[in-house]
């Protein structure tokens, strides 16, 4: 803070505002790049319930999926309702 | 056939229009037959650029109405005979067009050309989608500025996932005495955060504001002012030359310092 100060004194100039956009930029692009577009999300729904339906019987009507992005993370929110664990999966 | 580039950007103003007409310019002046297309409509710009606005008489969508054949729309224009504009329509909106339309028009003119360069509407919406719809590349204008570079990365995300490989970045509007002092983002500092190929920088400069009054894109001009070697070495690199990137920083200052630089030398690499 002192040498800042100084340096203000006798340079006459605060340090750039360079290093601010460049790393502002780099924080909101990694944030917009994290979003997927809708038919990438629809083909991993279909994986991600192809694998969940070989242990348990998913109750289809009520599933849900999607992507939420708040301002510090993207997370995928998988609601699966589950009708019955399948026996002979578990057994295994 | 034809290379068809559409020169994008996402945000408006950085430029897109300008590089389109000064980029055609001199690939005509190369000796390459070249076609623009305005795909902006309700906001006809190019026309104004090129100093033609007083030769449009019909446009694309009386082309593809019926209402008149694509010669009739076409302007040549007199300084450049190897220069040819298609005009938008001003008095229609957006949705007047769609993407297949656009295809249409662009299958219509890629065996008489060398290069169609198709100037795209500011945003990601239709008109948008219209635009890149026929192009096999890209060029991607942005300024050193923050709002101006996310819109870019996003365009660029929206050009590779509607199979756009070839997709080339040009750096308007910088001014290297700001990014001396740091305060402005540096031509490496924008391409290494948008990872796409350079082809070209253009420096801030009044020249382009007057070149637009007059309706004379810069390359035109006799004596080239600087933007307009900038322009002429991107249209080099397009047609595949290797040209060295100017060094604006030791053209930023007055005469005493160019002499300077004259005579020792400039410092800076």
């Amino acid at each position: 803070m002192i040498t800042e100060f100084f340096e203000r004194l006798f340079i006459g100039t605060s340090r750039g505002s360079r290093e601010d956009v460049k790393r502002r930029l780099k924080l909101v692009l990694a944030h917009d790049r994290s979003t997927l577009n809708a038919s990438t999300l629809e083909k991993m729904r279909k994986e991600i319930l192809v694998v969940v339906s070989k242990y348990v019987e998913l109750d289809t009507e009520s599933l849900e999926f999607s992507i939420k992005t708040d301002s510090r993370m993207t997370a995928l929110i998988a609601n699966l309702p589950i009708r019955r664990i399948l026996q002979s999966e578990s057994s295994l | 056939m034809a290379r068809v580039i559409v020169i994008t950007s996402g945000k408006g103003g950085v430029g897109k229009t300008t590089t389109t007409a000064n980029l055609g310019m001199s690939l005509a002046q190369l000796g390459y037959q070249t076609a623009l297309i305005d795909a902006d409509i309700g906001l006809r710009n190019l026309d104004l650029l090129l100093g033609l606005e007083n030769r449009v008489i019909y446009t694309a969508l009386e082309v593809l109405s019926g209402e008149c054949r694509l010669e009739q729309a076409l302007i040549r224009d007199k300084r450049q005979p190897g220069l040819t504009l298609l005009p938008a329509a001003q008095n229609r909106n957006k949705d007047s067009v769609n993407s297949e339309q656009m295809k249409y028009l662009v299958s219509l003119m890629e065996d008489q050309y060398d290069y169609i360069l198709i100037d795209c509407p500011a945003g990601i919406e239709t008109g948008f989608h219209n635009a890149i719809g026929p192009a096999r590349e890209a060029i991607v204008v942005t300024t050193p500025e923050i709002a101006a570079v996310r819109d870019a990365d996003r365009v660029i995300g929206l050009l590779e996932a509607n199979g756009i490989q070839k997709i080339n970045l040009l750096v308007n509007r910088l001014r290297p005495e700001m990014v001396k002092s740091n305060d402005m983002m540096s031509v490496s500092d924008v391409k290494e955060i948008l990872a796409i190929p350079l082809i070209g920088v253009i420096p801030e400069d009044e020249c382009v504001i007057i070149s637009t009054n007059r309706g004379e894109p810069l390359v035109l001009e006799k004596k080239l002012s600087l933007p307009g070697v900038a322009f002429e070495n991107t249209a080099y690199r397009l047609d595949g030359q290797q040209v060295d990137f100017i060094d604006f920083e030791s053209y930023s200052k007055g005469p005493l310092k160019r002499l300077r630089n004259f005579f020792l030398g400039s410092s800076a690499t």
